[in-house]
């Protein structure tokens, strides 16, 4: 007994402290941007496009539209594949052959996202440069290479969903004389909407939160992109690139773009947490 | 009794790795080197030769961007800073920064260009996007695609100050974070034009006269090449013994022509 409470002293305190990190990180993020924004203002800080640090200007709005505009992009890539892959994998497919793919697809998730970024800038950016036009470096090309990148998280969680689907729905469904396809459409999916979606919100966390291979893609320009070929700088690129220099306020200004994408983040998570709670209140009982 | 014993084993192996993460080896010998990625490269080669003539020495070169490498001085993180820039008026009360080889910033346009020669007027027109258009400055009929690096970088900063003046760089400027990205860019976009390190240009692009020079080591040396910058090696007060006997080596005759071999130019 006593060497249980001993554990589990222990353990509570590994916790505590793995959770006080998260903690002390947003306090010393929002400490050090948040005053800048108070300063600049909110219209300036947010609605304003012109970023120039030397000059005081910290318009961070070319790049939460930047941010957003990726995101979007990358997927509508990413949901529509990820989906496809879930219902083959847990409708459509033999057993031997889940047991080959479903490994593969989460092998993507280990690739390191430096190697996704080069790919993209060898292949995809001469591609859409020497075809559809602009400089190659675009909103597309990152949207494309996030949209890979998050297959895996799409996929697995879609997967989940649609087996936490009780079987007696999908046996009641053919019992009737639907196709396998009409279960599928009508029935699993509709069962499962809500583990689907929490998937493809997951994914959006992914997609907004990814540095390195967007600044290899994506170009970094500071305007609004007017078109999927335009060039877009996004608020994680915004930071990595110019963190190694900035000093003084340019520094806080930079901790001020953590806390927009922090604040981006935390939405998108609690969203995701929040309809995965309800399903699991709804459709969760067998 | 068992279980706790192997836990209370866990439990030391891990406080143990936090101790050793803690105390980690603050007491290196070595000389730090620290700054512009632009100076990095030669900084490291420089360290490399001179390592290889005295092993007994230790030379640790890091980049992070010139105003990371005074950062570094004043922490007492590095020996000597690396600075792709001259100083400011006043850094330059703060810190001694010593000329160890000069740059040119060579503006480089894809090879089927056949823009040959621009003037600095027409420079600072391509980059805050004044000129839309090759056809404006003698070029094919194909629009302009000014390429900039991150804000802070050396290069940036010297180019600013030498091309653009009080002008801004066009926020269209696609921006990259290294002179081999940009390199890489201007290679395969016909459109691009950019500008980096002289001494990087290396074969695959092709570099253009400004106001009719042509950007060479001589051509800097001579002083009429005029886009050029300095390399500096920054310090605060004495430095020591060993970091000394690192610097000598890079202004000796013996340093200064192994800079040259990389395409830069002697201090004079």
């Amino acid at each position: 007994m006593k060497q249980d409470r001993f554990i589990a002293f222990i353990l509570l305190m590994l916790a505590l402290s793995a959770l006080s990190g998260l903690v002390l990180i947003t306090v010393f993020i929002f400490k050090e941007g948040l005053p800048l924004i108070l300063q600049t203002g909110f219209r300036d800080f947010f609605l304003s496009s012109d970023w120039d640090p030397k000059g005081e200007h910290f318009g961070i709005l070319s790049m939460i539209v930047g941010s957003l505009a990726v995101t979007v992009g990358a997927m509508a890539i990413g949901a529509v594949f990820g989906l496809g892959m879930a219902i083959v994998l847990t409708q459509f497919c033999p057993p031997g052959l889940v047991s080959i793919l479903k490994p593969l697809i989460e092998l993507l998730a280990g690739i390191p996202s430096v190697v996704y970024g080069f790919m993209g800038v060898v292949t995809i950016v001469p591609l859409i440069r020497n075809h559809l036009g602009g400089p190659g470096l675009s909103v597309l090309a990152a949207s494309i290479v996030l949209g890979i990148m998050v297959l895996p998280t799409v996929t697995s969680i879609s997967v989940d969903a649609l087996k936490a689907v009780p079987r007696a729905y999908w046996e009641g469904s053919v019992a009737l004389g639907a196709t396998k396809w009409q279960t599928t459409h009508m029935l699993m999916l509709k069962a499962a909407r809500s583990g689907i979606l929490a998937a493809i919100i997951l994914g959006m966390g992914r997609a907004l939160g990814e540095t390195m291979a967007v600044i290899m893609v994506a170009g970094n320009a500071l305007e609004i992109p007017g078109s999927p070929l335009d060039p877009v700088r996004t608020l994680t690129s915004n930071i990595a690139l110019e963190m190694g220099y900035a000093t003084g306020r340019h520094r806080e200004a930079l901790f001020a773009t953590g806390v927009t994408l922090f604040v981006f983040i935390m939405i998108f998570n609690t969203t995701a947490l929040a309809i995965s709670r309800r399903s699991a209140g709804k459709g969760g009982g067998r | 009794m068992f279980p706790g014993k192997e836990f209370l084993w866990c439990a030391t192996i891990a406080a143990a790795g936090v101790l050793a993460v803690g105390c980690s080896d603050t007491q290196a010998r070595s000389v730090a080197v620290v700054g512009s990625t632009s100076v990095q490269p030669f900084a490291e080669l420089l360290a490399e030769e001179y390592l290889a003539k005295n092993p007994a020495e230790s030379v640790e070169v890091q980049g992070g961007g010139s105003t990371a490498g005074l950062q570094a001085v004043v922490n007492s993180l590095a020996d000597i800073g690396m600075c792709s820039r001259s100083l400011s008026d006043e850094e330059s009360l703060e810190f001694e920064g010593t000329v160890i080889a000069r740059d040119g910033l060579a503006m480089v346009v894809n090879p089927e260009n056949t823009v040959k020669d621009l003037s600095t007027e027409q420079l600072r027109g391509l980059f805050s996007g004044v000129i839309k258009n090759w056809q404006e400055v003698g070029g094919p009929d194909c629009p302009v695609r000014p390429i900039t690096r991150e804000e802070g970088s050396g290069t940036r900063d010297s180019f600013v100050h030498l091309v653009m003046g009080k002008e801004r760089i066009s926020r269209r400027a696609l921006t990259q974070e290294s002179n081999g990205a940009v390199k890489e860019l201007v290679k395969g976009d016909k459109a691009a034009v950019g500008y980096m390190s002289l001494g990087m240009v290396g074969s695959e692009l092709k570099t253009v006269r400004v106001d009719g020079v042509e950007p060479t080591a001589a051509n800097v040396l001579a002083g009429v090449y005029h886009l050029a910058r300095p390399f500096l090696f920054i310090t605060q007060g004495e430095i020591r013994p060993e970091a000394r006997r690192f610097f000598d080596y890079v202004l000796s005759e013996e340093g200064q022509e192994a800079l040259e071999r990389e395409g830069l130019v002697r201090n004079q």
